[in-house]
């Protein structure tokens, strides 16, 4: 395949980014996204060219690092997968492709399609955990926990973190991100003994972050990964009333 | 020899721990305050270490080279995490956990050690639940667990395919905890150059902000390594692609002792390579193998689709080879037994390097809602990266590199060669032997962080709590950083033509094909030669474009490509020092006549410490010679 990359650069935090364009010629629909990319870069190097800085690591979906604005839409165009899942077999030859990184203000850009997304470890850092020290715990199946409440905290345990919701929303809300936290504690007995506290901190750290607030629009369950749902928004709504 | 003192406490195997932790040297809560100690590192060892330290009283800097330390590779672990809990009443016990390990890692690892993993197994499990991580449950509300290769107990707790995921954001919620109360600071985006030592005690390190590209020293009273495992020397592997070796490399050269370092798992189910951009092999998880059954055509060449190839043409090859275990041999047996099928022709697929993992027999049997309950996002993950509907059609898949063995040699105490250094997880060398069982890397990782290291530790810092705080304004770290600076700019005055990637991959197609899944004398010295030469051409036709004050991932690549190289011939070394088969490492010349590995326990019965010779100098052999006290060794034999 031939393709057309416009692809966001921007040197740092400060500078003013723009579109750079690039021809990419021989992709092979069996390459991943990211690898077209790292086809790039090698042409770019071998040009003593600055190559397109991007976060990735695991590349199988799971750790949450990779995360581009592909043709409009976080993660790309097809539902329910991370960028470096992404397999270049969905374009076809003759295809303009737009990349941009995530678009929030709590997220300024770093360099290209790198962003910052340390408030995430922030709203973490406030409140979502549960209170035990190694060595406190009682014996695991001393808490009984219904299987069909312990799916559910797992449904809403797999959020990876990556920031698509935010960088989806119009208003850069992080409620899906925060309320899959807050749905997996709730969920469990063992989260429920905090829950209040915890409930009151992670939003107040929301909000310190300067993310948006949700008006229900959908579009972070649309382009979620893991598809975490706009229901946990209404639990951690519930959760939050409860809180005071 | 005499340099090795591995403090295996005395007493019988089942009170050591007991008796070390009774009589180990404490530090008062006044004094933990006035220690530091540095991690590198934010997997289930890194980051259970911080926040466990940091609940001690320590203060504690943890490093990680991602965004945040909820990305540490531990997260990718798919299948589970093992514990001796005998939920299942199936006679299974901490004896039998350590029992399985010591076999499964083919009588290479240390007693004491092993044991002591598999005693605070069950510890690791209470704690991942009250964390909150949501194991998997029977309708009772009970935990559930499930079988894995290279043994016959049910042992193995899990979070569908994605346990890992689950851990790591347990101890990452911890890591949280601490850092909200001060007890640990963290420094995210940097990664650690060198290692500082000051009267030949481990007190800080170079690292550099890979986002201002700052360079900046570090000062502690202890430093901990959890960085992972060097499974990227194959360039393919099943590790995150930014794993690295370059902070245990950089310790060895220090001083610390690299242990069996060739002792690399090859995991037999990954997804095959599909092109040559290929950045990484994505793991099958081993769970998969429970239900999956393992077959190649028995006709070679055999291009069908395989839901096409009728019972009677299928070479169940495993099932044949190993009736007892059957799918579920470990993994080094499962690994090469599908090289033999591929090698002999009868590999499936475009490449013919591929073998099918078919669950069509367990989906009649237990329908496809039970299948898709057990591995639904394995399957969601093949059909998104390949295309194929493994409810329909049989996976492919072929083995990859995935898990080292090998690591910094460390004592009881999981202290290195260097005082006041300490190696955990996969980062050390003392639990896996030659082999590793499924679902035992979490255990171990878990283990180590939250409840060995924490305990070991303060038998150090109980004689450093006289030391003030260890400024960075000392020759010592002044004389490393101008290393670290010099080499920096040595990668980006080269102003070669190829970037570091092209290299990587050219460096792990030698070691792949000479020292993989299956190695002998000729093969492997060849491979020095090849890997002397690339690295010759690394350090001219190297290109970094840009400067070092900035994001320049192609420069932290440089780096850790440069130390590749040098681990590569220290791998190399200790695979034609080992004249004999054991667990992963095969070496052809040493083989039963039905293709078995044979071990040579009057030769080889030791652990080989290499010590760092010198720039350009051969490394020095030393070796901890293994000591079975309560197992005998046997043959290990799955038929």
């Amino acid at each position: 395949m031939k393709l057309t990359l416009r692809i966001w650069r921007q040197k740092n935090a400060t500078a003013k980014g723009n579109f750079e364009t690039y021809q990419m010629d021989n992709v092979s629909p069996r390459m991943a996204f990211l690898e077209m990319l790292d086809a790039l870069n090698k042409k770019l190097v071998e040009e003593d060219k600055d190559p397109v800085a991007f976060d990735h690591d695991c590349r199988e979906g799971i750790c949450g690092s990779c995360g581009m604005f592909i043709n409009g839409h976080p993660h790309g165009p097809v539902p329910a997968i991370t960028t470096c899942h992404l397999s270049m077999r969905f374009f076809k030859d003759g295809d303009t492709i737009w990349i941009e990184p995530w678009r929030a203000k709590p997220f300024p850009v770093i360099k290209d399609l790198i962003v910052d997304r340390k408030a995430f470890d922030t709203i973490m850092i406030a409140g979502g955990f549960i209170s035990v020290n190694a060595g406190a715990a009682p014996e695991a199946n001393s808490i009984l926990v219904p299987k069909t409440k312990s799916d559910m905290a797992f449904d809403t345990a797999i959020c990876i973190g990556c920031g698509a919701c935010v960088a989806a929303c119009k208003n850069a809300s992080a409620m899906l991100f925060v309320s899959a936290k807050i749905s997996q504690y709730a969920l469990l007995p063992q989260g429920r003994v905090e829950a209040k506290e915890r409930v009151r901190k992670m939003v107040e750290k929301m909000d310190e972050a300067g993310f948006g607030n949700c008006s229900n629009t959908g579009a972070c369950e649309a382009e979620c990964p893991k598809e975490i749902k706009l229901v946990d928004i209404a639990r951690l709504r519930r959760e939050f009333i409860k809180a005071f | 020899m005499g340099k090795l003192v591995s403090k295996i406490p005395d007493g019988p195997l089942r009170n050591k721990w007991t008796n070390y932790k009774s009589s180990v040297k404490l530090v008062s809560p006044a004094n933990k305050k006035k220690l530091e100690i540095i991690v590198i590192g934010t997997g289930l060892s890194g980051a259970g270490a911080s926040s466990s330290l940091g609940e001690l009283g320590y203060n504690v800097k943890t490093f990680c080279y991602q965004d945040s330390p909820r990305r540490a590779h531990s997260v990718a672990a798919q299948g589970g995490i093992n514990a001796a809990k005998n939920y299942q009443n199936d006679g299974d016990s901490t004896f039998r956990l350590f029992y399985d390990m010591i076999k499964g890692g083919d009588f290479r690892a240390r007693e004491a050690n092993v044991y002591r993993a598999a005693e605070v197994s069950n510890q690791v499990i209470d704690h991942y639940t009250a964390l909150g991580v949501p194991f998997a449950r029977d309708y009772g509300g009970t935990l559930d667990t499930r079988s894995f290769g290279g043994v016959q107990v049910s042992r193995t707790f899990y979070s569908k395919g994605q346990t890992g995921q689950q851990c790591l954001l347990g101890v990452y919620s911890s890591l949280n905890r601490q850092i909200k109360k001060g007890n640990v600071t963290m420094y995210p985006r940097r990664e650690m150059l060198d290692l500082v030592l000051i009267d030949g005690k481990a007190r800080g390190i170079i690292a550099r902000n890979l986002v201002t590209g700052e360079i900046e020293r570090h000062s502690a009273h202890a430093v901990v390594l959890a960085t992972g495992g060097y499974g990227t020397i194959y360039f393919l592997s099943t590790l995150a692609v930014n794993s690295n070796a370059s902070a245990v490399w950089k310790a060895h050269k220090k001083g610390a002792f690299f242990a069996n370092p060739s002792f690399i798992q090859i995991h037999p189910t990954s997804v095959p390579q599909l092109n040559e951009f290929q950045a990484k092999l994505t793991l099958m998880s081993e769970s998969l193998r429970n239900d999956g059954r393992i077959w190649v055509p028995k006709l070679k060449g055999d291009k069908r689709p395989g839901n096409e190839i009728p019972e009677e043409e299928r070479d169940y090859y495993l099932e044949r080879r190993y009736p007892a275990f059957g799918n579920l041999v470990p993994r080094d047996v499962a690994s090469r037994a599908a090289k033999e099928r591929c090698d002999a022709g009868y590999g499936i697929g475009d490449t013919g390097l591929a073998v099918n993992l078919d669950f069509r027999d367990a989906i009649k049997k237990q329908g496809k809602k039970a299948i898709e309950e057990k591995y639904g996002n394995l399957f969601n993950m093949y059909k998104t990266i390949t295309g194929i509907d493994s409810y329909i059609e049989p996976m492919q898949i072929y083995p990859a590199g995935h898990y080292t063995m090998g690591g910094l040699w460390v004592d009881y105490e999981l202290m290195t060669t260097i005082p006041g250094l300490y190696a955990i997880g996969e980062a050390n060398f003392s639990d896996h032997g030659a082999n590793r069982l499924g679902a035992s890397s979490l255990m171990q990782c878990s283990g180590d962080g939250y409840f060995i290291l924490p305990v070991t530790i303060g038998n150090y810092l109980s004689e450093e709590i006289k030391v003030p705080k260890i400024t960075t304004d000392k020759p010592e770290f002044e004389e490393t950083e101008k290393i670290v600076v010099e080499r920096l700019n040595k990668f980006l005055s080269i102003k070669g033509r190829q970037n570091a990637a092209s290299f990587h991959k050219r460096l792990g197609k030698i070691m792949w094909d000479y020292c993989g899944m299956v190695r002998n004398e000729e093969g492997l010295k060849k491979a020095l030669g090849l890997v002397r030469e690339l690295r010759d051409e690394f350090w001219k036709d190297l290109n970094v474009p840009g400067d070092s004050n900035m994001v320049n991932q192609e420069l932290e690549k440089a780096g850790r490509v440069a130390d590749y190289f040098e681990l590569s011939e220290l791998l190399i070394t200790d695979a034609l020092n080992r004249k004999e088969s054991c667990g992963a490492h095969f070496r052809e010349e040493y083989q039963t006549p039905d293709g078995e590995a044979l071990r040579n326990d009057e030769e080889f019965a030791y652990v080989a410490a290499w010590e760092y010779g010198g720039e350009g100098k051969p490394h020095i052999l030393n070796k901890e010679d293994l000591k079975f006290e309560e197992v005998e060794l046997k043959v290990r034999s799955y038929k």
